[in-house]
């Protein structure tokens, strides 16, 4: 099957990449740059393991194919932490153990960072309801949202 | 018991809530697990899965397949190249028969049928859907009530053993009251977020895989006698698993299509289960019936606890859940029976999930010792502890600790347990939902598999310690290190660990809640062995502070090695060293329980789990609110990292209850909800309230660490608790697992 050329930026960089046509994002950011932060737990939209942003909207990399990238803006977990500097979500899942096996934690925090971008304030249910589609087996469903939680009042400057 | 019992000396890092050490690694993505690597000249592979459950493949389009571009190679029964090793043959312990093309029988869905290699992913997955397979079916039996029930042989690991103490009989008969109930709980998978995954690579006859494995250097003697090499000559990485839950210890037989492929074609292969397909050759918990006859006297001590499970294992494999097991030692019966018996169907070989045989156990005794205490008129939570089993219920031995009584104390005052109703359907919420209360025992026996480690004390004061130990998730790679840096009389910061590497000092097994205990009584041998080491060359060298202290026991803090009992001579390790000619000391360790400990004690940890549920009258729907666990498992290494274990586990108590479930089309003999659309998991949304108390356990007995283990047991008390609250709310008692909206609905 004849290859399609997408141009694309990922957490801030242009890249270039050929696609199979079929091939989803999910698999091209992991196989064709090298991106493995990203996750498959499913790849049919139920789990979240796969969570990026588009154009800075969340979606499951799974269910998007490589060449809908094109000219759009992908935000992965690698771009969560800027400049060897953890994000204050990152810090506070370590600080609250909110991961143990840590599969399902990338797709968690990028998910987690999208809502905090829209709403700074979240309520505990909120949280708890944005996140219902990260699915963590181990599971941290409790640390996890305090861990959220503790981030957003960290962002926005309060003691938690 | 006094907290000051301390059997050995520890220092200050085991009991502190260290932050995990491979954090960073797994919240930016560094983290590389087995199908993240993708080696240069990489080959795809795929299976095809059976789509019947009994019977023959008897065509397959292999020119269609194979005709696809980018597909290199269609590997069927017809064309599989030889393996060494029988597949019918169980090389280790924790092995079990694997399908790896040996023949065209189909002996339950999802069964690997054919392995299509590709350059891409994409082309390979193409090609086996090419392959359009044709069979000849035979009418299947996936369910319970379509086999024929027979007594298990007991045989170790997969056929349980069962057991009598006292005259059940006599024991029914002296019973004043008695409940005769059957509860039924359901086929469930693993489901780890990680599905199963291997890069396999050959150089000549050596062997290496990136594959998550629980059991690292057992793994790598089970591929070594498929390919007919030394153990030796395999080496397994697994740094980390994303979940094992019991499926990540036993070598799969995907795993070996994909390392026969690598051999077969001379590149790196690389598998990847599909979510669909761990509801195939992986394992998994199976479907259970247990019949429950429990009798009190007057003063509401049973006279007679006598359960028998039936359960399913594979038409040619044995693991049958012990779900009996439960009832062996919690409660001081007269007498005590458990029988075990199983029946076969076609379907997969089941296997060890996440607390086998107490989760499913404990859901139905937990269940019915409610039942029993509503019978006797008693409060669930008085009934048990007039049934407290201060020794070993039958055999009378003493147990190494059992703070249960503290476990149910502590749990219920947390929870608020004081007050509550005896009959169902008398508490309601503001918005006039019905409450209901429950609780539910826990227990986990204290196994220890074999470990062995080895700690280097360096020159500069620094050490490596290393054990092929993998970190799944329970945070190994933290609580070991921990371990080993108090053996060693050094912080934290100082002690490099490695691990996750078959190369390393064989980890055993991260199972049965162990490995803390094992290779961490392991890693502590090693650092005492440094120590010892350390303290000859001080006493025997006349320029030490220390010189001709003798038979004296020297004690490591902090850096320094000092005399036991006299804090005024010591010594900084890095002089020692430097005196002794500046070369590293290496010190090795073994973790095993010395067989008469096992003898003399009763071992198990102990909890005691507290729910809330709230149901909507009309709709029945139902939330759990509130879920308090207490639990003693001995030394507790980390509390971050246990308390997370613990509530991992509660969790899946919740979803015991409450959602998983497979069912199988009884046609077809096919998993209808194979996929995690289909096959419910708790999410965030339904936890709410959860907590966890850890309760203070000396254990002078279990090993030299009075470490227990947290790993399952927060599962085993939870089912029933969340089953008894929901009978509290509602006055139904529904004794099928998981409890759905319909089933009270029309209860
Ligand atoms: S892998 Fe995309 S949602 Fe699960
Ligand atoms: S941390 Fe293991 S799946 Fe979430």
């Amino acid at each position: 099957m004849s290859k399609i050329h997408v141009t694309t930026t990922v957490n801030g960089d242009e890249v270039e990449f050929l696609a199979d046509p079929r091939e989803t994002l999910l698999d091209c950011l992991r196989d064709k740059l090298g991106m493995t932060g990203s996750k498959e737990g499913c790849g049919t939209g139920d789990c979240g393991a796969c969570s990026v942003t588009l154009d800075g909207t969340l979606v499951c990399s799974c269910l998007v194919l490589g060449v809908e990238a094109d000219g759009k803006q992908v935000g992965t977990i690698e771009g969560v932490a800027e400049g060897g500097v953890l994000h204050p979500l990152q810090k506070k899942f370590i600080e609250h153990a909110a991961l143990q096996c840590g599969f399902c934690t990338p797709g968690i925090l990028v998910a987690a960072k999208a809502l905090l971008e829209q709403n700074p304030n979240p309520t505990e249910t909120e949280v708890r309801y944005w996140l219902a589609g990260n699915l963590c087996r181990c599971t941290g469903y409790d640390k996890i949202v305090r861990a959220v939680m503790d981030a957003a009042a960290d962002l926005r400057g309060e003691a938690a | 018991m006094p907290d000051t019992v301390q059997p050995i000396r520890f220092g200050s890092n085991s009991g502190q809530p260290v932050s995990r050490r491979d954090g960073i690694a797994k919240v930016t993505g560094a983290a590389t697990f087995s199908a993240d690597n993708s080696p240069a000249n990489l080959l795809h592979a795929v299976y095809l899965p059976a789509t019947i459950a009994r019977g023959r493949v008897t065509h397959f389009d292999t020119a269609a397949a194979q005709a696809h571009p980018g597909v290199t190679h269609v590997i069927t029964p017809a064309n599989r190249p030889d393996v060494q090793g029988d597949p019918e043959a169980k090389p280790t312990l924790f092995s079990f028969r694997v399908e790896i093309l040996q023949d065209d029988s189909v002996r339950y869905a999802g069964q690997p049928i054919a392995l299509v290699l590709g350059e891409t992913l994409e082309a390979a997955t193409e090609g086996a859907r090419l392959l359009a397979p044709q069979y000849a079916a035979e009418p299947v039996a996936t369910d319970l009530d379509d086999g024929a029930p027979f007594d298990i042989e007991p045989g170790g690991f997969g056929r349980p053993q069962g057991m009598v103490h006292g005259d059940i009989d006599a024991g029914h008969a002296a019973a004043r009251q008695a409940i005769d109930v059957t509860y039924e709980t359901p086929a469930q998978y693993h489901n780890a977020m990680e599905t199963h995954a291997i890069v396999a690579e050959w150089d000549g006859d050596r062997l290496t895989l990136d594959v998550p494995s629980q059991a690292l250097n057992m793994s790598c003697a089970a591929y070594a006698y498929f390919f007919g090499i030394p153990a030796e000559n395999v080496t397994v990485r697994s740094p980390y698993l994303g979940g094992g839950f019991g499926s990540k210890a036993i070598p799969i037989g995907p795993n070996i299509l994909a390392i026969l492929a690598a051999r077969m074609t001379g590149r790196p292969v690389k598998l990847m289960l599909t979510r669909q397909q761990m509801f195939g050759p992986t394992g998994h918990r199976p479907a259970t019936r247990q019949r429950l006859r429990m009798g009190i006297d007057a003063t509401g001590a049973l006279t007679a606890l006598d359960h028998e499970s039936l359960s399913a294992s594979s038409r040619f494999d044995d693991f049958f859940e012990p779900a009996s097991n439960a009832s062996q030692g919690l409660y001081a019966a007269g007498a005590l029976r458990s029988v075990h018996k199983g029946v076969r169907l076609d379907i997969g070989t089941p296997g060890p999930m996440r607390a086998p045989g107490e989760a499913s156990g404990a859901a139905a005794l937990e269940c019915a010792m409610d039942e029993m205490a509503h019978a006797a008129g008693m409060d669930p939570l008085e009934f048990r502890l007039r049934n407290y089993a201060e020794t070993e219920p039958g055999t009378g031995k003493p147990f190494s600790s059992k703070a249960l009584r503290d476990c149910y104390l502590q749990g219920a005052e947390r929870f608020g347990w004081d007050g509550r109703p005896l009959d169902p359907g008398q508490m309601r919420d503001e918005a006039g939902l019905l409450v209901g209360w429950g609780m539910g025992t826990a227990l986990f026996p204290c196994p220890m598999f074999a470990a062995e480690a080895r700690a280097t004390l360096r020159p500069d004061g620094t050490a490596l310690v290393e054990t092929s130990a993998a970190d799944m998730g329970q945070g190994a790679w933290t609580s070991l290190a921990q371990i080993a840096a108090d053996s060693l009389g050094l912080p934290l910061d100082k002690v490099a660990f490695n691990a996750g590497h078959s190369s390393l000092p064989d980890g055993g097994v991260a199972g049965g809640s162990g490995h803390t205990a094992t290779a961490g009584t392991a890693l502590h041998e090693a650092g005492c062995d440094v120590i010892r080491q350390l303290g000859e060359i001080a006493a025997t060298d006349p320029a030490s502070p220390l010189h001709g202290a003798g038979n004296a026991r020297f004690v490591a803090r902090d850096g320094h090695l000092f005399i036991e009992g006299d804090d005024s001579r010591s010594e900084p390790f890095t002089d020692i060293l430097a005196r002794a000619g500046g070369a590293a000391l290496t010190g090795s360790g073994k973790g095993v329980r010395p067989p008469e400990v096992g003898q003399e004690f009763a071992m198990s940890s102990h909890g005691a789990v507290f729910a809330e549920v709230r149901i909507d009258p009309e709709l029945c729907q139902m939330r759990v609110t509130r879920l308090v666990g207490a639990f003693a498992a001995g030394r507790i290494i980390n509390p971050k990292l246990a308390e997370s274990q613990l509530m991992g586990g509660m969790i899946w108590g919740t979803s015991f209850a409450l959602h998983e479930k497979v069912t199988h089309d009884r046609t077809t003999g096919r998993i209808v909800n194979a996929d995690l659309a289909g096959y419910h998991v708790p999410v965030n949304a339904d936890v709410l309230g959860l907590e966890v108390i850890t309760v203070h356990e000396d254990d002078l007995h279990v090993n030299v660490l009075g470490v227990k283990g947290v790993g399952e047991i927060g599962i085993v008390g939870t089912v029933g608790a969340i089953g008894n609250a929901i009978w509290h709310a509602t006055g139904k008692r529904i004794r099928r697992f998981p409890i759905r909206i319909e089933d009270l609905l029309t209860a």
